[in-house]
């Protein structure tokens, strides 16, 4: 049986899929077994990422929020400039131990098609990249970093022609170029395995955070704080937490407009479970069973699903889930900027905007840096 | 309960079936209803009426272009019980939908009101047999038949679990890809409709890439029937394209 997390995950995929998933899941379980592969993937990390990444006290943050002492886990300084190298890397070793000589992937924000492209350009595989025709308006200075690093963009003009649109012709490409290609699928969604090796491979994020508290403090945070769109940086440093009962754990969704309009993307806030991208999992959708169109001023945000753990663990109330606005979004973001010295993404401006609210010792997920969402600030 | 009994006969004779492809409420609803009767009484084996969903993994862009004009249109799950419930009579129908769809409605409702419109069958293409495990009771219950897909990745294992949990035909998707017409069928299908052939007593029908004579002309001898959707869908009048593939099944 497909491994799922309580009822949510599974492998709701055309059945020409699902032989290729099953070779993956054991190409995967090979991998991460095999001391050779972790001895790359560790080596990679360390002098092409740039990991460990710093674990920064963010004072006169904290002191303008009054009741937070807020440490930062920088992913923002990751190569590339967001934690989604950690996943493209990982999953780019995988694809040429498993002989694959093209990647795919989808974007929404740009940030795993620049990762996605990025690996391609350092290990030599031919690389598409599927984006929606509004996300390449939002984030036009990120399709031409693709282009320079020598991938393909495909512009998506179906749907929505955001991430979720960009995920489904991602599909459709491997649906049909399965037998070459790898899709570095850019959160912890999709059908299995996905979500767990994205999470395997985002967990150094939190394996890295819990280590480098400990050591700064003396003790655990009691708030670990990340944004969700798909989740992969929430996954990521969640993981670390799980046992320690005594840490809340916070995921922060897009509320866009607000959650009365209807002009969001909080799956988890708003959504009940169906199926979208292969798994089931909580899901923005009509009574009908139709995927509605979201909104977030962030397009790694602008998400309708979220990945299967999560689902999980709002069930489970292991993890709690709020929504933050665009306006809130836009705040935290010149906050940060003006009194940090850091501009923070817009996805992860979300989460800062929900640790202003929070008390005691707080760890937030800073998961990617914000000179892509200049255009888009400005704007606001 | 259904019987075991095949949905339509094995090919004989060096005859070939057809099964038409219908998308529920397009171009609208009235024009949907008149080509599905069109469709179902022209001697076809089997009628499919595709039910419309947002993010259609499987489809090429016809189809999904099809799907999104019937949900701008308003059709609804419902709607395409009732489309079905206008049609019935006239030819075996089947349904074909997505997995969320069918959730939200309701699998049991579902199959209850889908049997009551005269449905015979059900294929959802994001649902294999491993995931189907606890609906399929749920549909053969309402008297449904559960058509399962074979694709050419299918290991023979798999092929033969796909064949057994099948009733009615079994669905071999020729191609490793999305719906949409191709000039060619792809190679190596002869032999991956051997693979089924070999594993099940059920009519086997070959979709996914069929539009032509030629297409329906070589697969005689190989599969029992043809399923053409996309060059029905993108046509204003699927009648005489119908017309003109039966009388190269014939």
């Amino acid at each position: 049986m497909p491994l799922r997390y309580g009822v949510y995950g599974g492998r709701y995929v055309p059945e020409t899929l699902v032989s290729p998933l099953e070779e993956l899941e054991a190409a995967w379980r090979s991998a991460r077994a095999d001391p050779a592969f972790q001895a790359e993937l560790e080596l990679q990390r360390r002098d092409f990422v740039g990991r460990p990444t710093p674990l920064y006290f963010a004072e006169r943050l904290s002191a303008h929020f009054g009741q937070a002492r807020v440490h930062l886990k920088r992913e923002d300084l990751c190569h590339t400039g967001a934690h989604k190298l950690n996943n493209a890397l990982g999953q780019a070793l995988l694809a040429r131990r498993m002989g694959k000589q093209r990647i795919i992937a989808e974007t929404g924000a740009g940030q795993h098609g620049v990762a996605t492209a990025t690996v391609g350009a350092r290990f030599g595989f031919e690389c598409t990249v599927y984006m929606g025709t509004e996300d390449m308006r939002r984030q036009a200075v990120n399709v031409e970093r693709m282009r320079m690093l020598g991938a393909e963009v495909r512009e998506v003009t179906a749907g929505t022609r955001t991430l979720k649109d960009a995920t489904s012709e991602a599909i459709r490409d491997w649906v049909t170029n399965v037998r070459m290609t790898h899709y570095i699928i850019g959160s912890a969604v999709g059908p299995h395995p996905y979500p767990e090796m994205v999470r395997d491979l985002q967990r150094v994020i939190g394996d890295e955070a819990r280590a480098q508290y400990l050591e700064a403090e003396g003790r655990l945070p009691e708030v670990v704080v990340a944004c969700v769109g798909g989740g992969s940086n929430a996954i990521g440093i969640f993981t670390a937490f799980l046992d320690d009962e005594n840490v809340r754990l916070l995921g922060v969704e897009a509320g866009g407009a607000g959650l009365d309009g209807g002009r969001h993307a909080a799956s988890l806030v708003a959504g009940r479970p169906g199926v979208l991208h292969g798994s089931l999992s909580y899901l923005l959708q009509d009574a009908d069973g139709q995927v509605l169109p979201t909104h977030s001023i962030s397009a790694g945000l602008d998400y309708p699903g979220v990945g299967p753990e999560h689902s999980l663990l709002r069930d489970l109330e292991r993890a709690e889930y709020l929504a933050v606005t665009d306006r809130e979004a836009l705040e935290a973001f010149q906050l940060c900027t003006r009194l940090e010295g850091i501009l923070p993404a817009l996805e992860p401006a979300h989460a800062l905007a929900a640790a202003a609210r929070l008390e005691g010792r707080v760890l937030l997920c800073l998961s990617g840096r914000g000179d892509k969402d200049l255009a888009t600030v400005l704007a606001g | 309960m259904p019987a075991d009994a095949p949905l339509f006969p094995r090919a004989a004779n060096g005859r070939l079936e057809l099964v038409p492809y219908l998308m529920a409420g397009y171009p609208d609803r009235h024009r949907s209803i008149e080509n599905g009767r069109r469709m179902a009484g022209a001697g076809v084996a089997a009628l499919e009426i595709g039910i419309p969903f947002s993010d259609p993994l499987a489809d090429g862009p016809v189809i999904q272009k099809a799907g999104q004009a019937a949900l701008e249109g308003g059709l609804t799950v419902g709607g395409a019980i009732e489309i079905a419930a206008a049609i019935s009579g006239r030819a075996a129908l089947v349904f074909m939908s997505y997995i969320n769809p069918i959730l939200a409605y309701g699998p049991d409702r579902f199959a209850a009101d889908a049997s009551s419109a005269g449905v015979a069958a059900l294929i959802v293409p994001d649902l294999p047999v491993e995931e189907a495990e606890a609906l399929k009771p749920v549909f053969r219950q309402a008297g449904l038949d559960t058509v399962f897909l074979v694709a050419p990745t299918s290991t023979d294992e798999r092929i033969q679990r796909i064949c057994a949990a099948s009733t009615g035909f079994v669905y071999c998707v020729t191609l490793t890809g999305i719906t949409g017409v191709r000039a060619d069928l792809p190679a190596g299908l002869d032999a991956l409709l051997g693979r089924v052939r070999a594993r099940t007593e059920l009519p086997v029908a070959a979709g996914f890439g069929i539009s032509r004579p030629e297409h329906i002309a070589a697969l005689k001898g190989h599969a029992d029937a043809a399923v053409v959707g996309s060059a029905l869908v993108a046509a204003d009048d699927p009648l005489p394209l119908v017309e003109e593939l039966l009388a190269a099944c014939g």
